[in-house]
Protein backbone atom coordinates (compact mmCIF):
# COMPACT_ATOMS: atom_id res chain seq x y z
CA UNK A 1 0.00 0.00 0.00
CA UNK A 2 2.39 2.53 1.40
CA UNK A 3 4.86 1.20 -2.28
CA UNK A 4 1.60 2.30 -4.10
CA UNK A 5 1.58 5.59 -2.75
CA UNK A 6 5.34 6.35 -3.29
CA UNK A 7 5.73 4.79 -6.63
CA UNK A 8 2.18 6.02 -8.53
CA UNK A 9 1.06 8.80 -6.52
CA UNK A 10 3.63 10.73 -5.75
CA UNK A 11 6.33 9.06 -8.29
CA UNK A 12 3.86 8.67 -11.17
CA UNK A 13 5.16 5.47 -12.81
CA UNK A 14 1.79 5.43 -14.66
CA UNK A 15 2.64 8.55 -16.15
CA UNK A 16 6.11 7.06 -17.48
CA UNK A 17 3.99 4.71 -18.86
CA UNK A 18 1.73 6.47 -20.76
CA UNK A 19 4.72 8.89 -22.24
CA UNK A 20 6.34 6.00 -23.66
CA UNK A 21 3.48 4.48 -25.22
CA UNK A 22 3.02 8.40 -26.46
CA UNK A 23 6.42 8.34 -27.90
CA UNK A 24 6.73 4.84 -29.13
CA UNK A 25 3.44 5.34 -31.52
CA UNK A 26 4.85 8.35 -32.45
CA UNK A 27 7.76 6.79 -33.91
CA UNK A 28 10.15 7.71 -31.63
CA UNK A 29 12.88 5.13 -30.53
CA UNK A 30 12.65 5.33 -26.76
CA UNK A 31 15.99 3.19 -26.35
CA UNK A 32 17.91 5.45 -28.71
CA UNK A 33 19.67 8.37 -27.21
CA UNK A 34 17.76 11.23 -28.00
CA UNK A 35 14.28 9.70 -27.58
CA UNK A 36 15.60 8.41 -23.98
CA UNK A 37 16.16 12.13 -23.62
CA UNK A 38 12.87 13.37 -24.69
CA UNK A 39 11.27 10.29 -22.62
CA UNK A 40 12.86 11.96 -19.15
CA UNK A 41 12.46 15.45 -20.28
CA UNK A 42 8.96 15.01 -20.90
CA UNK A 43 8.28 12.81 -17.85
CA UNK A 44 10.17 15.02 -15.24
CA UNK A 45 8.89 18.29 -16.94
CA UNK A 46 4.99 16.83 -16.77
CA UNK A 47 5.28 15.16 -13.13
CA UNK A 48 7.27 17.96 -11.12
CA UNK A 49 4.78 20.50 -12.15
CA UNK A 50 1.89 18.25 -11.43
CA UNK A 51 3.88 18.03 -8.00
CA UNK A 52 4.32 21.52 -7.61
CA UNK A 53 1.15 22.81 -8.28
CA UNK A 54 -0.98 20.04 -5.97
CA UNK A 55 1.71 20.36 -3.45
CA UNK A 56 2.09 24.53 -3.07
CA UNK A 57 -1.52 24.63 -3.10
CA UNK A 58 -1.82 21.96 0.14
CA UNK A 59 0.93 23.52 1.93
CA UNK A 60 -0.14 27.03 1.33
CA UNK A 61 -3.13 25.96 2.82
CA UNK A 62 -1.59 24.78 6.10
CA UNK A 63 0.60 27.90 5.99
CA UNK A 64 -1.96 30.34 6.57
CA UNK A 65 -2.69 28.93 9.82
CA UNK A 66 1.06 30.13 10.95
CA UNK A 67 1.52 33.75 9.75
CA UNK A 68 5.00 34.72 11.26
CA UNK A 69 2.96 36.78 13.72
CA UNK A 70 1.58 33.78 15.24
CA UNK A 71 5.04 31.80 14.81
CA UNK A 72 7.05 34.67 16.88
CA UNK A 73 4.76 34.26 19.56
CA UNK A 74 4.78 30.53 19.98
CA UNK A 75 8.75 30.89 19.48
CA UNK A 76 8.62 33.44 22.08
CA UNK A 77 6.94 30.73 25.00
CA UNK A 78 10.16 28.83 24.61
CA UNK A 79 13.72 28.76 26.20
CA UNK A 80 17.65 27.85 25.52
CA UNK A 81 17.85 24.79 23.07
CA UNK A 82 13.53 24.57 23.09
CA UNK A 83 13.40 27.82 21.83
CA UNK A 84 15.95 26.94 18.91
CA UNK A 85 14.08 23.74 17.91
CA UNK A 86 10.65 25.35 18.01
CA UNK A 87 12.43 28.10 15.39
CA UNK A 88 13.80 25.30 12.98
CA UNK A 89 10.44 23.64 12.98
CA UNK A 90 8.07 26.75 12.65
CA UNK A 91 10.61 27.84 10.17
CA UNK A 92 9.23 24.78 7.73
CA UNK A 93 5.58 25.65 8.08
CA UNK A 94 5.58 29.65 8.52
CA UNK A 95 5.03 31.33 4.67
CA UNK A 96 8.48 33.35 3.89
CA UNK A 97 9.48 35.11 0.99
CA UNK A 98 13.07 35.97 0.86
CA UNK A 99 11.75 39.79 0.51
CA UNK A 100 9.80 39.97 3.57
CA UNK A 101 13.30 38.40 5.30
CA UNK A 102 13.95 42.16 6.63
CA UNK A 103 11.04 42.85 7.91
CA UNK A 104 10.65 39.45 9.64
CA UNK A 105 14.61 39.84 10.69
CA UNK A 106 13.40 42.83 12.74
CA UNK A 107 10.08 41.53 13.96
CA UNK A 108 12.04 38.69 15.28
CA UNK A 109 14.63 41.06 16.98
CA UNK A 110 12.41 43.78 18.36
CA UNK A 111 10.19 41.68 20.23
CA UNK A 112 13.37 40.28 22.09
CA UNK A 113 13.77 36.54 20.42
CA UNK A 114 17.26 35.51 20.85
CA UNK A 115 19.46 36.06 17.52
CA UNK A 116 20.03 32.52 17.40
CA UNK A 117 16.56 31.53 17.39
CA UNK A 118 16.33 33.78 14.85
CA UNK A 119 18.76 32.05 12.60
CA UNK A 120 17.34 28.47 13.01
CA UNK A 121 14.56 29.22 11.75
CA UNK A 122 16.55 31.54 8.83
CA UNK A 123 18.40 28.36 8.14
CA UNK A 124 15.62 26.02 7.79
CA UNK A 125 12.98 28.19 6.22
CA UNK A 126 14.92 27.68 2.80
CA UNK A 127 16.20 24.28 3.89
CA UNK A 128 13.44 21.69 4.53
CA UNK A 129 9.97 22.66 4.06
CA UNK A 130 7.17 20.42 3.96
CA UNK A 131 7.30 20.67 -0.39
CA UNK A 132 10.41 19.27 -0.17
CA UNK A 133 9.45 16.44 2.03
CA UNK A 134 6.97 15.27 0.15
CA UNK A 135 8.97 15.91 -3.32
CA UNK A 136 11.72 13.92 -2.14
CA UNK A 137 9.56 10.84 -0.95
CA UNK A 138 8.07 10.76 -4.51
CA UNK A 139 11.38 11.15 -5.89
CA UNK A 140 14.17 9.17 -3.24
CA UNK A 141 11.43 7.01 -1.49
CA UNK A 142 10.39 8.10 2.57
CA UNK A 143 13.58 7.23 4.32
CA UNK A 144 16.12 9.48 2.69
CA UNK A 145 12.74 12.74 2.89
CA UNK A 146 12.80 11.83 6.46
CA UNK A 147 16.66 11.45 6.94
CA UNK A 148 17.08 14.73 4.99
CA UNK A 149 14.26 16.45 7.15
CA UNK A 150 15.72 15.16 10.23
CA UNK A 151 19.16 16.67 9.47
CA UNK A 152 18.04 19.34 8.12
CA UNK A 153 16.61 20.15 11.21
CA UNK A 154 19.91 18.92 12.90
CA UNK A 155 21.67 21.70 10.85
CA UNK A 156 19.57 24.65 11.90
CA UNK A 157 19.09 23.95 15.79
CA UNK A 158 22.59 23.36 15.40
CA UNK A 159 23.43 26.60 14.03
CA UNK A 160 21.27 28.79 15.85
CA UNK A 161 22.99 27.36 18.97
CA UNK A 162 26.30 28.33 17.96
CA UNK A 163 25.61 31.57 16.50
CA UNK A 164 23.72 32.13 20.47
CA UNK A 165 26.73 31.18 22.16
CA UNK A 166 29.31 33.17 20.30
CA UNK A 167 27.01 36.39 21.27
CA UNK A 168 27.40 37.99 17.79
CA UNK A 169 24.19 40.38 18.63
CA UNK A 170 26.22 43.39 17.90
CA UNK A 171 27.04 42.19 14.41
CA UNK A 172 23.44 43.05 13.57
CA UNK A 173 22.48 46.00 11.74
CA UNK A 174 21.73 48.85 13.71
CA UNK A 175 19.10 49.84 12.15
CA UNK A 176 17.50 46.65 13.07
CA UNK A 177 18.59 46.80 16.59
CA UNK A 178 17.07 50.10 16.77
CA UNK A 179 14.44 48.93 15.17
CA UNK A 180 11.15 50.37 17.54
CA UNK A 181 9.00 47.48 18.44
CA UNK A 182 5.47 47.95 16.41
CA UNK A 183 2.33 46.94 18.10
CA UNK A 184 1.35 43.38 18.05
CA UNK A 185 -1.17 42.94 14.72
CA UNK A 186 -3.52 40.20 15.25
CA UNK A 187 -3.35 38.66 12.20
CA UNK A 188 -6.53 38.69 10.40
CA UNK A 189 -9.25 36.17 10.86
CA UNK A 190 -9.43 34.21 7.71
CA UNK A 191 -11.93 32.07 6.55
CA UNK A 192 -11.81 28.42 4.47
CA UNK A 193 -12.29 31.07 1.27
CA UNK A 194 -9.82 33.16 2.15
CA UNK A 195 -7.19 30.56 2.84
CA UNK A 196 -8.22 28.98 -0.63
CA UNK A 197 -7.59 31.88 -2.54
CA UNK A 198 -4.19 32.21 -0.53
CA UNK A 199 -3.17 28.87 -1.28
CA UNK A 200 -4.27 29.35 -5.07
CA UNK A 201 -2.54 32.95 -5.51
CA UNK A 202 0.70 31.13 -4.06
CA UNK A 203 0.67 28.04 -6.31
CA UNK A 204 0.49 30.55 -9.69
CA UNK A 205 2.73 32.33 -8.41
CA UNK A 206 5.11 30.00 -7.05
CA UNK A 207 4.51 28.04 -10.75
CA UNK A 208 5.30 31.42 -13.12
CA UNK A 209 8.48 31.84 -10.64
CA UNK A 210 9.43 27.95 -10.65
CA UNK A 211 9.04 27.10 -13.84
CA UNK A 212 11.99 28.35 -16.11
CA UNK A 213 13.92 26.48 -12.99
CA UNK A 214 12.07 23.00 -13.67
CA UNK A 215 12.72 23.57 -17.49
CA UNK A 216 16.47 24.45 -16.91
CA UNK A 217 16.77 21.83 -14.34
CA UNK A 218 15.21 18.94 -15.86
CA UNK A 219 17.46 19.92 -18.99
CA UNK A 220 20.32 19.43 -17.34
CA UNK A 221 19.25 16.33 -15.63
CA UNK A 222 18.25 14.86 -19.19
CA UNK A 223 21.52 15.48 -20.63
CA UNK A 224 22.76 13.96 -17.68
CA UNK A 225 20.71 11.23 -17.90
CA UNK A 226 21.46 9.91 -21.43
CA UNK A 227 24.98 12.06 -22.57
CA UNK A 228 27.23 12.17 -19.89
CA UNK A 229 29.02 8.54 -19.37
CA UNK A 230 28.71 7.30 -16.12
CA UNK A 231 32.35 6.56 -15.62
CA UNK A 232 32.79 10.34 -15.94
CA UNK A 233 30.01 10.75 -12.67
CA UNK A 234 31.28 8.07 -10.78
CA UNK A 235 34.75 9.72 -10.84
CA UNK A 236 33.67 13.08 -9.21
CA UNK A 237 31.14 11.96 -7.12
CA UNK A 238 30.74 8.82 -6.63
CA UNK A 239 32.24 6.37 -4.45
CA UNK A 240 36.08 6.77 -5.56
CA UNK A 241 36.34 10.62 -4.95
CA UNK A 242 36.26 10.98 -1.10
CA UNK A 243 36.12 14.94 -2.10
CA UNK A 244 32.40 14.26 -3.98
CA UNK A 245 30.69 15.96 -1.25
CA UNK A 246 32.32 19.18 -0.30
CA UNK A 247 32.91 19.77 -4.04
CA UNK A 248 29.31 19.20 -4.65
CA UNK A 249 28.37 21.61 -1.88
CA UNK A 250 30.65 24.34 -3.09
CA UNK A 251 29.39 24.08 -6.24
CA UNK A 252 25.52 24.26 -4.92
CA UNK A 253 26.43 26.94 -2.80
CA UNK A 254 26.06 29.79 -5.26
CA UNK A 255 23.53 28.55 -7.18
CA UNK A 256 20.21 29.83 -6.85
CA UNK A 257 17.26 27.50 -7.41
CA UNK A 258 13.88 25.86 -6.73
CA UNK A 259 13.96 22.62 -4.89
CA UNK A 260 11.53 21.87 -7.87
CA UNK A 261 14.44 22.78 -10.00
CA UNK A 262 16.77 20.96 -8.38
CA UNK A 263 15.79 17.57 -7.78
CA UNK A 264 15.89 16.33 -11.52
CA UNK A 265 19.70 17.17 -11.74
CA UNK A 266 19.97 15.36 -8.15
CA UNK A 267 18.16 12.05 -9.62
CA UNK A 268 19.94 12.19 -12.69
CA UNK A 269 23.10 12.14 -10.69
CA UNK A 270 21.81 9.26 -8.06
CA UNK A 271 21.08 7.24 -11.41
CA UNK A 272 24.44 7.63 -12.86
CA UNK A 273 26.15 6.70 -10.17
CA UNK A 274 26.62 9.11 -7.58
CA UNK A 275 26.60 8.78 -3.91
CA UNK A 276 23.83 9.33 -2.18
CA UNK A 277 25.43 12.36 0.21
CA UNK A 278 27.12 13.65 -2.68
CA UNK A 279 23.44 14.75 -4.24
CA UNK A 280 22.25 15.63 -1.80
CA UNK A 281 24.81 17.72 -0.60
CA UNK A 282 24.53 19.60 -3.58
CA UNK A 283 20.66 19.59 -3.36
CA UNK A 284 20.51 21.48 0.23
CA UNK A 285 23.68 24.32 -0.62
CA UNK A 286 21.35 24.61 -3.84
CA UNK A 287 18.01 25.42 -1.60
CA UNK A 288 19.47 27.09 1.43
CA UNK A 289 22.50 29.34 0.01
CA UNK A 290 22.44 31.61 -3.07
CA UNK A 291 24.20 34.58 -3.62
CA UNK A 292 20.87 36.75 -4.38
CA UNK A 293 20.00 35.65 -0.59
CA UNK A 294 23.18 36.66 0.53
CA UNK A 295 22.99 39.84 -0.64
CA UNK A 296 19.59 40.39 0.64
CA UNK A 297 20.47 39.10 4.61
CA UNK A 298 23.47 40.98 4.25
CA UNK A 299 21.38 44.43 4.35
CA UNK A 300 20.17 42.92 7.71
CA UNK A 301 23.82 41.44 9.76
CA UNK A 302 27.39 42.94 9.23
CA UNK A 303 29.58 40.57 7.23
CA UNK A 304 30.84 38.66 10.39
CA UNK A 305 28.04 36.96 11.05
CA UNK A 306 27.30 36.61 7.72
CA UNK A 307 30.40 34.72 7.40
CA UNK A 308 29.51 32.63 10.15
CA UNK A 309 25.96 31.94 8.81
CA UNK A 310 27.86 30.47 5.69
CA UNK A 311 30.19 28.49 7.06
CA UNK A 312 27.63 26.72 9.15
CA UNK A 313 25.63 26.13 6.49
CA UNK A 314 28.12 24.94 4.72
CA UNK A 315 30.13 22.77 6.99
CA UNK A 316 26.33 21.43 8.10
CA UNK A 317 25.95 20.03 4.59
CA UNK A 318 29.14 18.79 4.27
CA UNK A 319 28.72 16.78 7.17
CA UNK A 320 24.72 15.46 6.42
CA UNK A 321 26.93 14.56 2.84
CA UNK A 322 29.44 12.27 4.33
CA UNK A 323 26.48 10.97 6.87
CA UNK A 324 24.40 9.75 3.82
CA UNK A 325 27.10 8.53 2.51
CA UNK A 326 27.57 6.72 5.12
CA UNK A 327 24.04 5.09 5.95
CA UNK A 328 23.30 5.05 2.24
CA UNK A 329 22.83 1.23 2.37
CA UNK A 330 20.57 1.31 5.10
CA UNK A 331 18.35 4.57 3.11
CA UNK A 332 18.52 3.40 -0.45
CA UNK B 1 -8.96 62.78 3.43
CA UNK B 2 -7.92 58.96 3.64
CA UNK B 3 -4.24 58.41 4.15
CA UNK B 4 -3.64 55.08 2.38
CA UNK B 5 0.24 53.26 2.80
CA UNK B 6 1.78 50.21 0.84
CA UNK B 7 4.76 48.83 3.01
CA UNK B 8 6.87 46.62 0.85
CA UNK B 9 10.11 45.99 -0.17
CA UNK B 10 9.71 46.68 -3.68
CA UNK B 11 9.05 43.02 -4.75
CA UNK B 12 6.82 42.20 -7.56
CA UNK B 13 3.96 41.24 -5.20
CA UNK B 14 4.38 44.93 -3.17
CA UNK B 15 4.05 46.47 -7.12
CA UNK B 16 1.23 44.26 -7.10
CA UNK B 17 -0.71 45.38 -4.49
CA UNK B 18 0.45 49.15 -5.16
CA UNK B 19 -1.56 49.07 -8.53
CA UNK B 20 -4.72 47.43 -7.03
CA UNK B 21 -4.29 49.80 -4.20
CA UNK B 22 -4.87 52.63 -6.88
CA UNK B 23 -7.27 50.63 -8.72
CA UNK B 24 -9.03 50.27 -5.96
CA UNK B 25 -9.55 53.88 -5.17
CA UNK B 26 -9.58 55.29 -8.23
CA UNK B 27 -13.23 52.99 -8.68
CA UNK B 28 -13.99 54.09 -5.39
CA UNK B 29 -13.40 57.81 -6.67
CA UNK B 30 -12.61 58.80 -3.04
CA UNK B 31 -10.19 61.58 -1.78
CA UNK B 32 -7.08 59.57 -0.69
CA UNK B 33 -3.37 59.94 -0.98
CA UNK B 34 -1.45 56.44 -1.36
CA UNK B 35 1.80 56.32 -0.26
CA UNK B 36 4.70 54.00 -1.03
CA UNK B 37 7.05 53.02 2.16
CA UNK B 38 9.89 51.20 1.19
CA UNK B 39 12.06 51.87 4.84
CA UNK B 40 12.22 49.43 6.49
CA UNK B 41 12.34 50.85 10.06
CA UNK B 42 9.14 52.04 8.88
CA UNK B 43 7.41 48.97 8.01
CA UNK B 44 8.90 47.29 11.41
CA UNK B 45 7.36 50.56 13.38
CA UNK B 46 3.68 49.38 12.09
CA UNK B 47 4.25 45.79 13.32
CA UNK B 48 4.15 44.20 10.00
CA UNK B 49 6.58 40.89 9.56
CA UNK B 50 5.62 40.11 5.95
CA UNK B 51 5.41 42.49 3.34
CA UNK B 52 3.22 43.65 1.27
CA UNK B 53 0.98 45.04 3.88
CA UNK B 54 -1.89 47.56 3.37
CA UNK B 55 -1.99 50.67 6.07
CA UNK B 56 -5.68 53.02 5.92
CA UNK B 57 -5.40 55.75 8.30
CA UNK B 58 -2.35 54.74 10.20
CA UNK B 59 -4.07 51.47 10.91
CA UNK B 60 -2.57 47.86 9.64
CA UNK B 61 -5.61 46.02 7.30
CA UNK B 62 -3.77 43.52 5.50
CA UNK B 63 -0.28 41.94 5.70
CA UNK B 64 1.22 39.15 3.95
CA UNK B 65 -1.07 39.08 1.31
CA UNK B 66 -1.49 40.19 -2.23
CA UNK B 67 -5.47 41.31 -2.26
CA UNK B 68 -7.25 42.04 -5.44
CA UNK B 69 -8.59 45.67 -5.93
CA UNK B 70 -12.36 44.29 -5.03
CA UNK B 71 -11.10 43.22 -1.59
CA UNK B 72 -9.04 47.01 -0.84
CA UNK B 73 -12.68 48.32 -1.91
CA UNK B 74 -14.37 46.15 0.49
CA UNK B 75 -11.80 47.43 3.13
CA UNK B 76 -11.72 51.30 2.30
CA UNK B 77 -15.95 51.77 2.49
Amino acid sequence: MWLFIQNQILGMQWLNGLISDGLIRAGVDIESRLGGSLQFFLYDVIKITLLLCVLIFAISYIQSFFPPERSRKIMGRFHGIGANIMGALLGTVTPFCSCSSIPLFMGFTSAGLPLGVTFSFLISSPMVDLGSLVLLISIFGYKIAAAYVVFGLIIAVIGGSIIERIHLENEVEDFIRQAVAGPDIEPAELTVWDRLEFARDQMTGTFKKVFPYILIGVGIGALIHNWIPETMVETVLGSQNQWGVILATLVGVPMYADIFGTIPIAEALLGKGALLGAVLSFMMAVTTLSLPSLILLRKAVKPKLLGVFVAICVVGIILVGYGFNALRYVLL
Amino acid sequence: MMKIKVLGSGCSKCEALLAATKEAVQHLGIDARIEYVTDFAQIARYGVMSTPALVVDEKVVSAGRVLKAGQIESLLK
